[in-house]
């Protein structure tokens, strides 16, 4: 049983710059919370202060409601993978597994070092390979021997810190659901770093969006999908990310540069007083109206496709548009924000794969109303966030991920019992 | 552009490298040659082959004078010497060397470049300019002519060259390392003993090589400030008298130059494996 509450956190480097700024976390037992963001959101640096490689400047980090902040690494028991995996050269691959076991002297005989070394290897399918020096491995079995020696010595937490982004796509996606199984399996609370948001979707019960050191939002991959509470958190989630459109406010209708959309009800009266809103669209929401039944209430328009892409599964059409200038400002910083390169402004459609729409044809689309997320140009905030879908969606998150963890504990107990 | 060397590339540079290799080893193999010199072989180029290089007849008997003969009184004791002196010396400025090194490396301590110069410094000084008043001091506090007395000034010599290597290798260590030792559980010294240590072993190694080196090589230390019970071979060797004042010394010399070179040849054979570099190499993702 492991928690892990941060309060406060700060981190200021020498020239008095934050960091990390005022974080709160709350991680439950066995919950497994993503911290993801942009290069230089802080969230490698929020995970080393977990694990104690870096000093916490205030705030007060608790491990199990015991304080921590003052306790050397080693006294935290918390096992971390490294991006580079850190395996120690010299030793092999038994030895490395075995490394944080022998440093906890007398603790374990020799014969059970051994026989908790061939488990770990075992279930990492490195059995073959514990004779072997790292330097002779590849990729992918280097960062299962990173993983071993994390999960040999019965550690309060699991942190990973960017594990797979050394590894090919391919390994990648293989090494991702692994990690995800392991962690059910073990039923062990994990802290994973990733700047790449499908690994954040995928693996997270929760995920902690930064930056600039400063949480954005910390919630399930679907609250975030559908519920952001603002700009960053909106386009930070979901591939490729959303459109953001500027759009006028006229009495009930916002006017977007391609079509016309009665607003009405809570909305309204939210951007009323507005010149201006942003309103955010996500590419898979738009429709080709000549393939697929577009929901009811759609609004349709009609737009010049620039550029398509065909992948297969689905296809993506871009089509340019001139921003508002008023919007412009706040459009390129978010974009800064996102390690955007500041491109064309362009609405990004994800079409239905049968659509045979090609460059430079007139393409006929629809979107439901329903879906668009409206944001407050000022601001940044999300006009649009219903608090009680969004709590709805939190406990439903919360009992998926409690029957996950049963259901591994389950499925363990019966392997074991075949075994015996 | 094609990476590898065209054949006619290689066989070009193959040949200069013999060239220099032979403009290299000539005087090592003629010292070994003169050594194998019998007296009236050196005097008379007929008693020679090659150009008065390689002698006729080969005698051992500059080997039997410097080992049991007349000159083995001033050898035999300054080998040894040499060896506890030049020995001692290297361990010492290396244990020193290691733990300076990673501290500079790893700790970011006030005096931090303070250290690193002055120890640079040290070695700017010409060794003669340091030898006089060692000279004097050394009479007055009883240390000349012992084996300490040699093996402090040598410490001032070796200690700014192995801090500078060694503090180069331990940058290459990724610091990385010592995290991952740390959060398994390791003590700071815990870390350093069992990863940062056996990684930085080949560095280590080479700076004790090099320390080694400088210690067994030095010339101006040992001829002042010792007389007979702390001499080292290099200043032995400038005592040497031939059989009578008409003869030369040169074959009994040059024995004791090749006697003097076997050990660091050894050294440098039993090290070579160690002194290999990429040890690192797997630790992390390049």
């Amino acid at each position: 049983m492991t928690t892990i509450n941060l309060e406060h956190i700060v981190k200021k480097y020498g020239d008095g710059f934050p960091a990390i700024n005022d974080v709160s976390l709350d991680i439950k037992d066995g919950e497994f919370v993503i911290l993801v963001g942009p290069s230089g959101s802080g969230k490698s640096t929020l995970l080393r202060m977990i694990v104690g490689l870096e000093d916490i400047t205030s705030g007060d980090l608790l491990i199990n409601d015991k304080r921590v902040n003052d306790l050397a690494p080693r006294d935290r028991n918390l096992a971390m993978v490294f991006q580079n995996y850190a395996l120690y050269p010299h030793l092999s691959v038994f030895e490395n597994i075995a490394f944080p076991l022998r440093l906890q002297k007398g603790k374990h005989s020799e014969a059970e070092i051994k026989a908790k070394v061939e488990d770990a290897a075992g279930m990492l399918e490195l059995t073959e390979h514990l004779d072997r020096k790292p330097g002779n491995l590849s990729g992918g079995q280097r960062q299962r021997v990173a993983m071993g020696r994390a999960i040999v010595r019965d550690a309060d937490a699991f942190l990973f810190d960017e594990p797979l982004s050394n590894l090919d796509a391919k390994l990648r996606g293989q090494m991702r659901t692994e990690i995800a199984r392991m962690q059910r399996r073990l039923g062990i609370t994990t802290v994973y770093v990733t700047h790449d948001q499908t690994e954040a979707m995928t693996l997270g019960d929760k995920v902690a969006v930064l930056k600039r050191g400063v949480l954005q939002q910390i919630a399930s991959p679907r609250e975030l999908y559908e519920q952001p509470v603002n700009l960053f958190v909106a386009g930070f989630i979901g591939s490729p990310p959303m459109n953001f459109l500027p759009a006028r406010v006229d009495g009930s209708t916002l006017k977007l540069p391609f079509v016309d959309v009665p607003i009405s009800g809570e909305l309204e009266s939210k951007v009323q007083g507005k010149d201006v809103v942003i309103v955010g669209l996500r590419p898979e929401h738009l429709k080709d109206a000549t393939v697929e039944t577009a929901p009811q209430h759609s609004v349709h328009f009609n737009a010049v496709v620039d550029q398509t892409e065909w992948l297969g599964n689905e296809q993506y059409a871009y089509i340019p548009y001139d921003a508002d200038p008023s919007v412009q400002e706040q459009l390129d910083e978010l974009d800064r924000d996102l390690d955007g390169e500041g491109m064309r402004t362009q609405l990004v459609v994800n079409l239905d794969a049968r659509s045979r729409v090609l460059e430079g044809d007139e393409a006929e689309l629809a979107f439901d109303p329903a879906v668009m997320q409206v944001f407050d140009p000022e601001t940044g905030d999300s006009l649009t966030r219903d608090e009680a879908k969004a709590a709805e969606i939190a406990a439903d998150s919360e009992k998926m991920r409690k029957a996950a963890l049963e259901r591994a504990k389950a499925r363990e107990a019966s392997q074991a019992e075949r075994s015996a | 552009m094609d990476t590898t060397m065209s054949n006619k590339a290689k066989n070009g540079l193959g040949l200069v490298s013999i060239v220099i290799m032979i403009w290299t080893i000539i005087p090592l193999l003629w010292i070994v040659a003169t050594s194998l010199k019998s007296d009236a072989a050196l005097a008379d180029p007929k008693q020679n082959v090659l150009g008065n290089f390689w002698p006729k007849d080969i005698s051992w008997d500059n080997y039997k004078l410097i080992f049991s003969g007349g000159a083995s009184d001033l050898f035999v004791p300054a080998l040894w010497h040499s060896i506890i002196v030049c020995v001692v010396a290297t361990v010492i400025s290396v244990a020193l060397a290691t733990f300076c090194a990673y501290a500079i490396s790893r700790l970011d301590f006030p005096g931090k470049k303070l250290i690193l110069t002055s120890s640079l410094a040290v070695s700017f000084f010409p060794v003669i300019a340091m030898v006089t008043p060692l000279f004097n001091l050394w009479r007055q506090v009883g240390l000349f002519d012992t084996i300490p007395g040699l093996i402090i000034p040598y410490l001032a010599l070796t200690l700014p060259l192995s801090i500078w290597t060694l503090s180069a290798f331990f940058q290459q260590i990724p610091w990385e390392m010592e995290q991952a030792a740390q959060v398994d559980g390791a003590t700071s010294w815990q870390a350093f003993v069992k990863v940062v240590a056996p990684l930085a072993a080949p560095g280590v190694f080479t700076t004790a090589i090099i320390a080694f080196f400088t210690a067994w090589n030095d010339f101006v230390f040992s001829s002042n400030l010792t007389a007979q019970n702390a001499q080292t071979v290099p200043a032995a060797l400038n005592f040497f008298t031939g059989a009578s004042q008409f003869v030369q010394p040169t074959g009994a010399i040059c024995a004791a130059a090749v006697i003097v070179t076997i050990p660091v040849v050894i050294l440098v054979l039993v090290f070579q494996r160690r002194i290999v570099t990429g040890l690192t190499s797997g630790a992390v993702k390049g």
